[in-house]
């Protein structure tokens, strides 16, 4: 095992002690009113469908890829347990959804991002059934399809990779809690300044808080893909992520 | 080059490390609670009235075992990157 891989696996233990204490950020149960509960859910639908079988059709063009898939959903797993303390004095958690969106696509990382979030609601009562479906849109759908978005962009630009997968990571997971932010403020809409105040208010709460933590998900991202780079290079070249003929 | 790699590798870990303890240091006294508390005051100061329609079906009993269920989580994760990494980096050498 090479030296790189061992202070990877140091750095995660270490962040799996880092928990401070037993908060985070997903809409709570019961907090959005059921109109918009259905409506959320009713988005999420047909783009998790979507993403079951943009699954089964990477899997069974390409089966050794599983492996891979199961990794990307582990640090998910990972990252979506560390609540990390950030500059408001408060508590959030990153998502890391990019990196699977970057190897898989938008789509596959929807199926990945509602089991975390079942796991979530269902043992830990962080975020909730009632609000599966926002909470599923924001993480597990909008979050994806921006880093997916941004690492092709960034790509298209002739950036280097660690850029593209810093930006993607980052950005798809500062734009999870913005979406968190926009869709309380539809709920609850502030009867004096309206929704932009809420808006504004949200925001402060929940984007604010996120940002050192996206930056922090930007680097532990590219730290995986480099390992990634170096240890899967026919998988990464089957999903087209680099060139170059299978060694 | 192969220290050039792990240089750079222990600076962004060593960075990320800092991201977490900078904003402690920062805040000394802050409370450190969950954005989403926070935001479920927000809701109350904007609709006083609103009563939360649903419960948790179950809630971990004590704060002790929050973390444990979510140590697990971080724990089952980490495990499956490490065999998948083990396992590729083994692959390569042979």
């Amino acid at each position: 095992m090479n030296k790189k891989l061992k202070f990877l696996l140091v750095l995660i233990s270490l962040f799996a002690f880092f928990q401070i204490n037993a908060y985070a950020m997903h809409i709570m149960e019961g907090f959005l009113p059921p109109v918009w509960s259905i409506s959320w859910g009713a988005v999420c639908v047909p783009l998790v469908i979507i993403g079951l079988y943009s699954i089964k059709r990477k899997i069974s063009d390409n089966p050794k890829l599983k492996m891979l898939l199961a990794m990307a959903g582990a640090f998910v797993f990972v990252l979506s347990a560390l609540k990390l303390p950030s500059v408001t004095g408060s508590c959030s958690h990153p998502t890391g959804v990019g990196l699977g969106s970057i190897l898989f696509g938008p789509f596959a990382m929807s199926v990945i991002g509602v089991i975390v979030l079942l796991f979530q609601s269902l043992l830990l009562a962080h975020g909730g059934l009632t609000t599966l479906g926002a909470n599923t849109f924001s993480m597990a759908i909008a979050g994806p399809f921006v880093a997916f978005a941004v690492y092709k962009i960034v790509k298209k630009l002739n950036g280097a990779d660690w850029l593209a997968v810093f930006s993607a990571a980052a950005l798809g997971d500062l734009f999870t809690y913005i979406v968190t932010a926009f869709q309380l403020s539809l709920a609850f809409p502030s009867p004096e300044g309206g929704f932009m105040f809420s808006l504004a208010k949200f925001l402060g709460i929940f984007a604010v808080t996120q940002i050192p933590l996206a930056i922090s998900e930007g680097i532990l991202t590219v730290l995986i893909f480099n390992a990634l780079k170096e240890n899967s290079r026919n998988e990464l070249i089957s999903l087209n992520i680099l060139k170059g003929g299978a060694q | 080059m192969k220290n050039k790699k792990i240089f750079i590798n222990l600076s962004l870990i060593g960075l990320v490390i800092l991201l977490a303890v900078v904003p402690l240091m920062m805040n000394k006294g802050a409370e450190f609670s969950g954005a989403d508390g926070q935001a479920e005051d927000a809701i109350m100061d904007i609709n006083a009235d609103y009563e939360p329609w649903a419960q948790p079906l179950w809630e971990p009993p004590s704060g002790e075992v929050e973390s444990l269920l979510f140590s697990l989580q971080a724990a089952i994760g980490a495990g499956v990157i490490g065999y998948y990494l083990g396992r590729v980096s083994k692959k390569k050498e042979e």
